[in-house]
């Protein structure tokens, strides 16, 4: 017993040393897994607060170009709306009858550097922000929401080699699944899709709202060149974003009001 | 004794704020970031208890990561990093180091420069195979240690040749 006290006093240091280093090899190996509960996030108090108080600063320098894009934007839905040959309509009152339900947030910290990239947002729990709600842009998809806080929560960016997301080819029904394989953050990857579809160069991807996150035929990027895969079965295209990753600033949160009821039937 | 607690735990909170503001958004080419926060663990007080300097480098990591959304891999690279430090002392300062009578400021350009070459090597190396964490793509955690540290051993230098008190 003596001896081993002796020798936990005189190796302290190294024990001390393996403890903390295990810890952290411990963190780092359930981060390279998708939704395993992770404690170290930034969608907390101290992290999402002082980046949220660093984004109201550096808010600024982009007004400008973020303004244009809403516009644009309001452009494009103004002229959906009265040029739609069937009216649409509209009832802001009743929300609860519509399968998807938008939210908007800010993106306070982007990321788009490493290999499993990580943004956060400025809602959270308190705003019924939930895990697996998609996240959207104007132009397309940016990821699914992970961990959540009161006020704050992280999304897995479609940069990051956790993410996989169905998409599939929009002028036909061929789906794929979306990875990156962490060299451009403009170019992401769509594998699995089957021999037998037609691929062209510049051919548009969208979402396959296979996964009940995002809504089918939400923009994702367009082709940008393609090949067989080793075993010559599915072909690996290689697409070009219609985001710029590099610059993200107003998305929209999506959920889907019927999700539970699926994934509670498909479980049974 | 007091002094030097104060100072350090400024140190702390300044350079995990300037990194995780600043440093980590630089993605100079695309993806190289500096990470100059590790001259926390570079300038700790020689004469420190050693299990003191390894918890609070754990900690740094641990906050580094929690502001970067990166699990444990600042953790895992700053306790490597300041277990191992007694040898790169010895190995840049030589004799200096076990007379235990470095001062930072006091020494001279050349071995301080050593000192934080192989530091930061040694922190980057680790910090980058854990974040790549994948055999196959052992030439991007290369090409991204070798530039990071060129950034980072860059940026340090400059803040230390800022902040070094003349010694006159």
């Amino acid at each position: 017993m003596q001896q081993i006290i002796n020798f936990i006093i005189r190796n302290k240091n190294f024990l001390l040393f393996l403890l903390l280093f295990s810890i952290s090899i411990l963190f780092t190996i359930q981060s390279h897994s998708y939704h395993k509960s992770k404690f170290i996030n930034s969608a907390n108090f101290l992290a999402g607060g002082i980046y949220n108080s660093a984004n109201d600063i550096s808010a600024y320098f982009n007004l400008k170009s973020q303004n244009k894009l809403l516009s644009e934007e309001n452009k494009r839905l103004k002229s959906l709306l009265y040029n739609s040959k069937s009216p649409i309509e509209i009832n802001l009152s009743d929300s609860l009858n519509v399968p998807y339900y938008f939210s908007n947030a800010q993106i306070i910290k982007n990321n788009y550097s490493a290999t499993d990239n990580i943004l956060l947002i400025n809602k959270g729990a308190n705003d019924s922000i939930k895990q697996d709600f998609g996240v959207i842009t104007t132009h397309g998809i940016i990821g699914i929401v992970d961990e959540t806080s009161g006020n704050y929560a992280t999304v897995v960016s479609i940069l990051n080699t956790t993410s996989s997301i169905s998409a599939r080819l929009k002028k036909e029904n061929h789906y794929g699944t979306l990875t990156w394989d962490t060299k451009n953050p403009a170019i992401v990857q769509l594998t699995d899709v089957p021999k037998i579809a037609n691929v062209l160069v510049g051919d548009t991807i969208v979402t396959s709202g296979r996964s009940f996150i995002f809504p089918k035929d939400i923009n994702i990027g367009l082709i940008v060149n393609y090949k067989l895969d080793d075993a010559e079965n599915y072909y690996e295209i290689n697409v070009k974003l219609f985001n710029d990753m590099t610059n993200l600033e107003h998305v929209y949160i999506i959920e889907n009001i019927n999700k539970p009821e699926i994934t509670n039937l498909l479980n049974e | 004794m007091n002094n030097l607690l104060s100072v350090n735990s400024v140190r702390f909170i300044v350079l995990i704020l300037i990194q995780v503001l600043l440093f980590s958004n630089i993605n100079f080419l695309g993806y190289i970031n500096p990470y100059p926060y590790i001259l926390f663990i570079a300038f700790f007080p020689v004469k420190s208890n050693r299990a003191m300097i390894i918890l609070s480098s754990f900690l740094l990591g641990l906050i580094t990561d929690m502001f970067l959304d990166s699990g444990g891999i600042h953790a895992a690279a700053c306790v490597f990093v300041a277990y191992i430090r007694p040898v790169i002392l010895k190995f840049s300062f030589g004799t200096m180091y076990e007379h235990h009578n470095i001062r930072f400021g006091a020494v001279d350009f050349g071995s301080k420069f050593t000192y934080i070459i192989v530091l930061v090597v040694l922190h980057h190396s680790i910090l980058f195979s854990l974040e790549i964490f994948s055999l196959s793509k052992i030439i991007l955690v290369l090409q991204k240690t070798l530039f990071s540290s060129i950034f980072t051993i860059l940026i340090s230098t400059v803040i230390t040749i800022i902040f070094s008190r003349n010694p006159k």
